[in-house]
């Protein structure tokens, strides 16, 4: 076994063990801080499939951006939120868990069978990438063919996005404002 | 070298952890970290095919559109929370019954 594939293997171990604990805990404070560790581990993932300005996007946006603003929101929303989970405290197994734990279970065997039947190392397009001298490399720089193809293959999706992020950010400060009607 | 298969189960995984969370959780905080789980096991899916593209980059690029949008969504989703908070004092989503105008 080479040291990527001990790298990935600890990896996803880290990111799916972080992320079970995150669905099982009942502390919210503790979820949100797991969390974090599961989205560091991912940005590890990505880097192992040789992606490094997205693992070094996920950091600035995710771990920087949203998980400071899932935290304010739990500051700010007050005792009541973990009242919610105290109450559900005395009861282990509630029907609404063992739906939830069925439909996710079943999912599972579903979305794994796929990828079993699929096999996606020998599919058409992969294969000719790969004799197309395609893949990209461990030694390949990307981050500059991903600068210039954003400004020329991608500008449209590029743009669209940019107005959806304002449209997200005007909408967030409208709804968040103080009320004037109270 | 690492196959595509084990990225395909690593993100099958995180994806059901996330359906789970969405669907057993009544606090909104939390069904929002399951929809943050189901992102990230898609975008990990987008990021190691988009290891065969190395001219047009197609995977990792939708990749980080994919990353913007979930922080607009997570911006927006959290405005609500906050304002639903306001309105009923719980953020408990079964406990939340009524229409504006009520």
């Amino acid at each position: 076994m080479s040291l990527i594939q001990a790298l990935f293997y600890m990896m996803s171990f880290i990111a799916l063990a972080s992320a079970l604990f995150v669905a099982a805990t009942k502390n919210l404070v503790r979820s949100i801080f797991m969390f974090f560790v599961t989205l560091f581990a991912l940005a590890g993932l990505y880097v192992l499939a040789l992606a490094d300005f997205v693992a070094i996007t996920q950091i600035v946006i995710y771990v920087g951006g949203i998980l400071v603003l899932i935290l304010f929101a739990f500051m700010l929303s007050g005792k009541e939120t973990l009242n919610i989970i105290a109450q559900q405290r005395g009861k282990f197994i509630s029907i609404n868990k063992v739906a939830a734990f069925l439909l996710a279970g079943l999912f599972l065997l579903v979305l794994l069978n796929t990828f079993f039947k699929v096999d996606a190392n020998h599919l058409g397009w992969i294969t000719g990438s790969v004799r197309a001298n395609n893949v990209i490399t461990s030694t390949s720089a990307m981050t500059e063919n991903i600068g210039v193809n954003l400004m020329t293959k991608y500008l449209l999706p590029f743009e669209a996005i940019s107005i959806l992020l304002m449209v997200a950010l005007i909408g967030a400060a409208h709804l968040s404002r103080k009320g004037e009607k109270q | 070298m690492i196959s595509l298969n084990d990225f395909l189960i690593v993100s099958a995984v995180l994806f059901c952890i996330g359906l789970y969370m969405i669907v057993s959780k009544r606090n909104a905080i939390q069904i929002l970290i399951g929809i943050e789980l189901m992102l990230n096991a898609a975008i990990l899916n987008l990021v190691a095919f988009g290891k065969y593209d190395r001219f047009f980059n197609g995977g990792q690029m939708f990749a980080l559109f994919a990353i913007v949008l979930a922080a607009a969504t997570t911006a927006v989703a959290l405005a609500i929370i906050l304002n639903v908070y306001r309105q009923y004092k719980t953020i408990d989503p079964g406990r939340i019954d009524k229409l504006g105008d009520e």
